[in-house]
This record gives C-alpha cells, structure tokens and sequence, in this order.
C-alpha cells in the first residue's frame, strides 16, 4: 500500500501547513493538532461503520475521517465504540469523538455533548424482497419481528406496537439470517442500519426497506462533555461536509445500492453548540 | 436508584433470571446424574460415553451453546415448542444451560462417588446386590452427600450463567442491563450497581446454605 502512505502523508504535510498558516493563537487544550487522531466508530454495521480485514468503510467512517482531516490531525485511528460503552470511551479520553449511529438524546446528553446532528434517521423495517403484507409499522399485528437486545428501536416498537412478537439477538447479523430463514417476518432499526444490510452482496434482491419511517433519530458526533471549542470546530467540518456536497456522495456511495433516498429533512443543519 | 426500579421492570427480569436458574438446575441434576451414573457403571460403553458427553460439553463455550440452541434448533430446524418468541427462547436456553452444567454437575456427583470407600461398594455386591441396588443403596445418597459443596459451586455459576441467555433475547437481567444502558447513560453506576447486588443477593444465600448443609450432611467415617 505505497499509494496510501503517500496520501496520509500528504494530508499530514497539509494539515502541517494549514497549522503554519494559522499562524499563533489557535494553539491550546482541544481540537486541532498533528499527529493521528482516535475516533470511535461501530465495526459491525454495513454502509456506516464496517471493519473488513484492516480496512474501515461506510458513511460514518467517511464522515469521521472528514472531520479529522478538517481538524488538521495527520490520520484516524478506529476503536470501536459499542453503544453501552461510548459514553465512557469519550468521558475517559479513549477516544477523542464517536461517530457510530449516535442518536441525540437528552439522558445521554447529560454525559457527552454533541456536534451536529450531520444526518436525519428513522426506525424503519426490512422485510423479505417478496413480502407485501407488512407497509409499515401499523401492519405489524401478528407478525414476528426481529431486533436487537437492548437497543432503542427494541423498547420504542415495544411501546408502538404492545404485546408484538419481539426475538430479540445480541448482534443485527443474527436477525438478517432468521429473515432469510423465515423465522422472522421483518427486522427492525434505523433506516440507514437497514439499508446498509439491504445493499450487502449477499442480501441484494432478497430483502428490502419498507421505507416509512416511524420515529426520528438524529445522528450527532459525540464528543467530551462541555468542550464548546471542539464541538464548534466539529460542527463547522459537518457544515461544509454537507455544503461541499461530500455528504451526498458518501450517501450515495455507502447505502445507494439498496436504492436508499434520505427521509425528509436531509441533509440537516447542525445545531448551534452549547 | 428508584428512578430505575420505576422505569424499568427490574424485578421481572430477576424474576426470569431465578425461573431460568431453578428450570435448569433442576435438568441439569436429573442428565448430570444420569451420566455420572453411565461414568461409574462397569459396563465400558456407557463409560466411554459419558466421559465423551462431559468432555465435548464442558469444553464448549455457553455462548455457542446458546446460540447454536436457537439457531440450529428453532431457525434451522423448526424445532419451535410456541409460537411466542420469549416463551420458545427460554425454553431452549433452558435446555441448553441444562446440558451444559449437567457435566459439571456429573463431574461434582463423580467426586462425590470417590468418597466412599471402595470396600463398601465391593461389600454392596458381595451381600448380592446389583449394581443398581448398589448404587440406589449405598454409593449415590452418600455420594450426594459429599458433593454438596461442588454441587453448590455448580449452581452459583449457573445463576451468573443465565446472563449468556440474552444472547437469544431471553428477558433477564443482562439484558434489561443493555437496555438500561443504552436509555440512560447517565444512570450508569447506579445500573452496574442494582445488577451486582441482585446477583449477590441471589447467590450468596446459595453459598450459605451449601456451606451449612455440607458440614451437617457430612458423612461420618
């Protein structure tokens, strides 16, 4: 791999001199500096955050690794970042953001602060290819569903939907082969979860996204509570990520396969930090 | 602490985690027994079988086990007993947490055997008992007797075990732990705490009383 040594040093003579230009000043405790940066994405979901061998790909590692080279740091280091530990990661300085399906909300606001949101989401459900009886959330009675223990598409399509038949697996891979298999008639989570499984190799043709949304996740970048310099110079690489058109790109290259259209809403505009 | 205990149904996942635990103590003794017995019986086969049973089951992971329960038997094989996933899921973890301690617990009843003195088995068939007789009579009441303490080791860490059963989604502790996390971050400690006293409160009585009954029960020789 010449070329990508080549690259990553030419991002790090830019990044040397775009800090030279800055001239004195900017210097000080966050945000900004050389040498490579870790960041905490999901290693498990296709189309956002997916480690394959050693290389890292989808619409959250793009982001993330946008937002790295606006900061000025030389590379990206990946941790992986499970939901139930991505508070600590970032409390405890393991990692310096998170960007992995991070839905804003207030409880976890009361840990990290957020930058963004930087992408619009909602539960959605993935059926098979040829399945025409569930349109959505209300046509759910009866039917075996599918998700992940413990996660918030679970408990929220419990609340939706009262007494539905819910299997619940450790992991979302689990779920798509209980699909397959027929065990289950729709799997449940975040559209763009879903859509990054729909457009797999071998998923294509044999699933797909019912594509009516029924609640609202925005994704933030998830950073060191309270740390207003960093979150506003994360927030302005998510403005021009959005505004260069670089959003859309990494859109349409990570989950256009599944024929996947942003719901409303998109592409948003960060929320002032606070 | 009560913001939890109010918003979520803690109790009802103890509740799970003490059924799971008592439905599989309870299969684990009856197969683990059954092959302790093929273990010691003088009839070759079933000892090689037994041993064959505990060694590719104790080496096994649970995770596996677990998992293999609801994927191999139910989605592969459609072996459902319901129709209702929470009601066929702890089901199955059952069976499986069953059979994976029935080799610890044959292994325990296996120590317990060899305290007894082999004079006394030998005595038991020279007085023209069978080997069943024997057995019935004399070895397995004592032998029970002295594998209380590793019987009871077995059942502590089949209490902690019932954990790897959220891995199917069976509603226990473990994995309203999960979900605790995932809503409220900011409740952490208090969350890892509820968890860890439940389970000390589940399990240290069990310590106790094995402790007690061990020495009571003791076999005196």
């Amino acid at each position: 791999m010449k070329f990508g040594r080549i690259s990553v040093m030419a991002v790090a003579a830019t990044a040397a001199l775009g800090l030279a230009a800055c001239g004195g000043g900017t210097s000080g405790g966050s945000g900004g500096g050389s040498g490579s940066v870790k960041v905490g994405i999901k290693f498990d979901q296709p189309g956002l955050g997916l480690k394959a061998g050693a290389d890292y790909t989808g619409m959250d590692v793009d982001l993330a690794k946008y937002i790295a080279k606006e900061l000025g740091y030389a590379g990206t280091e990946f941790v992986e970042a499970v939901s139930a530990q991505r508070e600590t990661l970032i409390s405890t300085d393991q990692v310096k953001y998170i960007v992995g399906t991070y839905s804003i909300t207030d409880a976890r606001k009361e840990k990290v602060s957020f930058a963004g949101p930087y992408f619009i989401a909602g539960q959605d459900l993935l059926v098979r290819a040829d399945d025409t009886t569930i349109t959505g959330v209300d046509s759910l009675a009866g039917k075996k569903l599918c998700s992940v223990k413990g996660s918030t598409s679970a408990t929220n399509v419990q609340k939706k939907v009262p007494g539905v038949n819910l299997q619940e697996y450790n992991t979302y891979t689990l779920c798509v082969d209980a699909l397959k298999a027929g065990n289950v008639d729709a799997l449940t989570t975040d559209d763009t979860i879903l859509a990054g499984y729909a457009a797999q190799e071998a998923n294509k043709g044999k699933l797909k996204v019912v594509g009516k949304t029924f609640s609202t996740e925005n994704y933030g970048v998830g950073l060191k509570k309270g740390d207003v310099e960093f979150c506003k110079k994360v927030t302005d690489a998510i403005t021009k990520y959005i505004s260069s058109g670089e959003w859309q790109k990494a859109v349409d290259k990570n989950l256009g396969p599944a024929g996947y259209k942003p719901g409303a809403g998109n592409p948003p505009t960060p929320a002032a930090c606070s | 602490m009560g913001e939890l205990f109010s918003q979520y149904n803690v109790l009802g996942a103890f509740g799970i985690t003490i059924v799971l635990t008592v439905l599989s103590a309870l299969g684990a003794l009856v197969i683990g027994t059954v092959v302790a017995i093929m273990r010691v019986s003088p009839v070759g086969f079933l000892n090689k079988l037994g041993a064959l049973y505990v060694n590719l089951v104790r080496n096994t992971p649970l995770t596996l086990i677990i998992v293999f329960c609801n994927i191999g038997f139910i989605v592969n094989l459609g072996m459902s007993v319901s129709d209702d996933f929470a009601r066929n899921n702890l089901v199955w973890a059952t069976i499986g947490l069953a059979f994976y301690h029935a080799a610890f617990v044959c292994e325990a009843l296996r120590s317990g055997v060899n305290t007894v003195p082999a004079g006394q088995a030998e005595a038991a068939r020279s007085i023209g008992l069978t080997f069943g007789q024997s057995l019935r009579e004399v070895l397995l009441p004592q032998a029970f007797r002295g594998a209380i303490t590793p019987l009871g080791n077995t059942l502590i860490a089949l209490t902690k075990n019932t954990t790897v059963a959220t891995a199917i989604g069976v509603a226990e502790v473990a994995g309203l732990m999960k979900t605790m996390q995932e809503d409220r971050p900011d409740l952490m400690v208090p969350i890892f705490l509820v968890v860890a006293i439940g389970f000390v409160i589940l399990t240290l009585p069990i310590g106790l009383v094995t402790t007690h009954l061990s020495q009571k029960l003791a076999v005196k020789r």
